[in-house]
């Protein structure tokens, strides 16, 4: 249900399906996509930067917004909090109610810890239930954990920590049959061997589904586990600066109930931070695929503590972000669409990519094709490329994509979109945080004793660019690791004094740093208060 | 390029864009969302909404993030509904009819309404993935549910009293453990890396010089 505009297009996109059903386009040499990242990918735009002036990563570059959020004075008053009397005492403190907040608290718990989560929404209100196309894990025979690190090594332009990356694809088989141990549905044939297929830059078929709900199944089973265990969930409380003790080890976390803004104290042997990511910023004004909260609280949590940051600079555009309708403008179509067989395809009809390419240069190749190529689809929020799904039906059967992405179906079908039959409209939307805490393997910070780390939160695991499918793998094997050590280590922790002069020191370097700002964080929250497009 | 319609927030007046959503319109007239808000993309069930068309008998519900605007439109959202969730072990409960007797006996109270089917704001067949759990087919249970998002605009509807999504969650995990087949080539894996399989092969790549690294990657197969 594409109005007259589009009619042109459309036709000539109909008319070539056939031919670029057959067409099997050449990849991209690792020149090549240097050269194209350089110039059309947003990491690479040096005006969009800023060097920090303070804190553990004084010097280095990262988004204006987030330099703005970090370099920014608290919501605490530090003299004005009594950590005497903390309202919550438990030995491992978990921040953040998602795929790796939950797996950590189960993991703590089975560890025999006193576990509490505390979140700013409510359980499961997180990028793990919106996670669609899948969880990577080296388990068919043709596969192994070291091709898996080759494919993330390469993908993240051999950035990453390898002992995080050896964790990651080593432990990815254990938390697939863990997940499966909990309930968890993956798309199996009768004989129980996995349905997988390939994501872009993955060598081997090893991406494990549950339809196009596969971050939404996983999420749902943990938080019933979660409750299950009747592990306590502090929902609607964020936390808001980490407490410290006087020998500089996390300690707890000062919160604030988002409803009645009453400041509670909790008392921790050991923190998790496992908030997630920073879509809800906007950088570079960029529409996301993200949840409401992801404001990035947790660096800025870290940072004041003291905790180091690795690749904030480097963020991930999803190539496929719903360009129309404006209702669903910045949404995420799961590149499992690609996978199932679909191709982009520019304004002509042609298809000006191999549609399995990384995703930061499947990304850069559609700012190309809509900007200097003048190749794009011209809608009312800017330009867009085709996305030709009716090729699914016609390479894997009729069918095909109401059984295996039903939510895409459903998606556009709200809005008169029937992508069995009509093609659809993608540009890049801002999907994920590349970078974030530096950890070691045991998943604590690698500068703040007893200060753990899971999930979109920690930086280094992917390098500079993360392989679909990874982020889902990660929150659970990281969240289980973080829950882990926590669990362990808390048996041995003698608290000292809490204290929140780390909170006063860090306003006195920004006012030695001669920091003018207005601005108060964590965020929280986005402010979309009469403001039309969000 | 939109007009502007009137909608009732809560049985208060408002004019907004007819092209947004009702999430967005919320937030147009200037409201500050902490309820009621997840992750903007129809699959949390935060936005839970009910709404009626000015002279229309009909009560209908939907995600707020999930639908337009429409004029007249008289809106109230359900940010939270108090479903009943059992606890349970899942290592202790059986594929057998029985746990659906123990932990939700409700679902046998249904009078056969379809009140939540008309509800579904993911236009499932609620009532029938209920009647699989009354005979204990957690397959098909699991199956018809699997789409749900746990809104809970089901069980505010029910005559019964029953918690569908509680139910639904129930059938799936005893499917995705018990009934669905167990995955061979997991399992060996699993046992390989335990078994120390790959460890020459990952200590290799964790020494080897970047250039040699690119060098692998630039040239690996690719599986068609």
């Amino acid at each position: 249900m594409y109005s007259e505009k589009f009619q042109k297009s459309l036709a000539a996109v109909e008319a070539a399906r056939e031919k670029n059903i057959a067409l099997e386009p050449a990849r991209m040499t690792a020149q090549q996509k240097t050269d194209l990242l350089a110039e059309y990918h947003p990491d690479y735009k040096q005006d969009e930067f800023e060097l920090l002036q303070i804190g553990p990563n004084k010097g280095d570059k990262v988004p204006k917004e987030l330099a703005d959020t970090l370099q920014a004075h608290s919501r605490v008053c530090p003299n004005c909090v009594n950590l005497d009397n903390p309202d919550y005492d438990v030995d491992v403190l978990v921040i953040g109610g998602g795929g790796a907040g939950s797996s950590a608290a189960i993991e703590a718990h089975e560890a025999g810890a006193n576990v509490m989560i505390v979140t700013k929404l409510r359980i499961g209100d997180a990028h793990t239930m919106m996670a669609e196309g899948g969880i990577q894990a080296a388990d068919k025979p043709n596969d192994s954990p070291a091709i898996h690190f080759v494919d993330a090594f390469g993908g993240g332009h051999f950035a990453a920590k390898r002992e995080l990356l050896e964790r990651l694809v080593c432990d990815a088989p254990e938390a697939i049959k863990w997940l499966s141990d909990l309930g968890v549905e993956f798309d199996k044939t009768e004989d129980g061997t996995m349905v997988t297929t390939h994501g872009g830059g993955t060598s081997r078929k090893r991406m494990h589904a549950a339809k196009d709900y596969s971050g939404a199944e996983i999420m749902r089973t943990l938080r019933d586990e979660v409750l299950n265990r009747q592990i306590p969930v502090v929902d609607f409380t964020s936390a808001i600066e980490l407490i410290l003790d006087e020998n500089g080890a996390a300690a707890g976390a000062v919160l604030l109930n988002m409803e009645t803004k009453e400041i509670l104290v909790a008392r921790a042997k050991t923190v998790i931070i496992a908030t997630g990511g920073a879509g809800r910023m906007h950088y570079q004004g960029f529409p996301t695929s993200n949840h409401y909260g992801a404001t990035a609280d947790g660096l800025v949590l870290g940072y004041r503590a003291g905790a180091k940051l690795l690749y904030a600079e480097t963020l991930q555009y999803h190539p496929t972000g719903a360009a129309y309708p404006e209702q669903i403008f910045g949404a995420l179509v799961t590149e499992k669409v690609r996978s199932l067989g679909a191709k982009l395809v520019n304004v002509n009809g042609e298809v000006f990519m191999h549609p399995l390419e990384t995703r930061d240069v499947s990304a850069a190749s559609i700012i190309r094709e809509c900007s200097t190529r003048g190749n794009g689809v011209e809608t009312d929020q800017g330009k867009a490329v085709w996305l030709d799904t009716p090729m699914i039906e016609k390479i894997g059967g009729e069918g095909t994509i109401e059984k295996r992405i039903p939510a895409m179906m459903r998606m556009f079908g709200k809005y008169g979109i029937d992508i069995r039959k009509e093609p659809i409209l993608v540009y890049p939307t801002l999907h994920y945080q590349n970078g974030g805490l530096d950890i070691t393997p045991d998943g604590m910070t690698t500068n703040v004793k007893n200060l753990f780390v899971a999930g979109e939160a920690v930086g280094g695991i992917h390098g500079k660019n993360r392989l679909m499918g990874n982020s889902l793998l990660d929150i659970i094997v990281f969240g289980r690791i973080a829950g882990k050590s926590a669990g362990a280590v808390c048996k041995d922790v003698k608290l000292g004094k809490l204290t929140l002069d780390h909170v006063t020191k860090f306003e006195k370097e920004i006012s030695d740093a001669g920091i003018n700002t207005d601005t108060i964080s964590p965020k929280l929250l986005p402010d979309y208060t009469r403001k039309v497009n969000s | 390029m939109s007009n502007m319609v009137n909608i009732f927030l809560f049985g208060k007046k408002y004019e907004v864009p007819d092209n947004l959503t009702i999430m967005n319109a919320m937030e147009y007239a200037g409201y500050q969302l902490v309820r009621g808000c997840g992750c903007r993309n129809g699959f949390c069930g935060a936005c839970a909404t009910i709404y009626r068309i000015k002279g229309d008998r009909e009560l209908k519900s939907c995600l707020a993030c999930q639908t337009k605007v429409e004029d007249n439109m008289y809106i109230a959202t359900l940010p939270f509904f108090p479903l009943v969730k059992q606890v349970y072990d899942m290592n202790k409960v059986t594929a057998s009819e029985a746990v659906m007797m123990q932990l939700y006996p409700e679902i046998y109270a249904c009078i056969g309404c379809n009140a939540c089917t008309k509800a579904c704001t993911q236009e499932l067949n609620v009532m029938q993935y209920i009647a699989y759990a009354q005979r204990g087919d957690f397959e098909k249970c699991a199956e018809e549910s699997f789409d749900c998002v746990m809104c809970g605009v089901c069980s505010s509807r029910c005559p019964a009293g029953i918690s569908h999504p509680q139910v639904a969650m129930l059938a799936r995990r005893i499917n995705g453990k018990y009934l669905a087949p167990n995955c061979e080539h997991l399992d060996n894996r699993v046992q390989e890396i335990k078994d120390g399989t790959f460890k020459e092969l990952i200590e290799a790549l964790m020494q080897k010089p970047i250039d040699e690294m690119k060098e692998l990657y630039n040239n690996r197969d690719i599986e068609k």
